[in-house]
């Protein structure tokens, strides 16, 4: 399989270090199907007006900003990186960019990359 | 305050050594971005995740937040005893028919987690939340935990 590549360096050749964030990379499935393939990334704490994914020279990018949640007190103990996500996928010529549709459901984003209808196995009848 | 990540199984040294080298794994997975690990969390007793707390505390109360993302309100299992709260769950695979893997990071299965909290808290008025895969668990202190002040009057 050649489409998705992945980079998970971002931002190292472009010099804009001085103003690099931090990410946290997402835990991701992706999934072959008929259509296409299936990306489900887990972002908690990220809703719908945090999202931000963007298809940009043949790149698919997924940010995921937080929810700043103020909770009552003082932090006694810590595990969860407040981080924002960050992941981006090197998208193959056989997905339909202008088809990619997303949706995020308690944390967990649902991305779908259909192939190009031409691009889809069909089969040819023999006359 | 006293925070036990939770074994679901009784360990011997063997599985303790698995879960060391899972664990290993898991680090090399994220530098590297592979899927290593994959292989040893496919074994029984490593088949469990635990998943990541925050726990906070005002005077009256404390909160903890746990990251559980993709979950059914009705999946996710909250209960207390005395002064030890255990969130558990299980998530289950979501891979349709037709659909293969192709790379594969998220957890699923079981998962439990138990913290012991620093005071006792009123079991009666705990309250849970989840909401974008955060779980917020709320409990008031017990009214003998709390901090009291104490006026003197001078004479």
């Amino acid at each position: 399989m050649n489409i998705i590549k992945q980079d998970h360096k971002p931002d190292h050749h472009t010099g804009e270090r001085s103003r690099r964030i931090q990410y946290l990379s997402p835990a991701v499935d992706v999934e072959t199907t008929q259509e296409g393939y299936l990306i489900r990334a887990e972002m908690p704490g990220v809703d719908k007006s945090g999202l931000e994914i963007t298809v940009e020279n043949g790149e698919l990018t997924i940010v995921g900003h937080r929810q700043d949640v103020r909770l009552p007190g003082d932090v006694v103990y810590r595990e969860i990186t407040r981080n924002d996500f960050r992941r981006v996928y090197e998208l193959g010529p056989e997905i339909d960019a202008s088809k990619i549709s997303a949706r995020i459901d308690q944390g967990l984003l649902t991305l779908s990359l259909p192939k190009a209808e031409k691009m889809k196995p069909h089969k040819i009848s023999v006359e | 305050m006293n925070i036990v990540r939770y074994q679901r199984y009784p360990q011997n040294d063997f599985s303790f050594a698995f879960d060391r080298l899972a664990n290993v794994h898991e680090e090399l997975d994220r530098m590297f971005e592979s899927t290593l690990g994959s292989t040893f969390r496919q074994f029984g007793t490593l088949n469990r995740w635990t998943p990541a707390v925050d726990v906070y505390q005002d005077k009256d109360q404390f909160t903890v937040v746990a990251e559980v993302p993709g979950l059914k309100k009705e999946e996710i299992e909250i209960s207390l005893h005395g002064d030890m709260l255990t969130i558990s769950g299980e998530r289950k695979a979501q891979q349709k028919e037709g659909e293969q893997g192709f790379r594969s990071e998220r957890f699923f299965g079981k998962f439990q987690r138990s913290l012991t909290l620093p005071s006792l808290v009123n079991p009666e008025k705990v309250k849970a939340s989840y909401q974008d895969g955060l779980l917020q668990v709320v409990l008031p202190k017990a009214e003998e935990a709390k901090p009291k002040q104490i006026p003197v009057s001078l004479s």
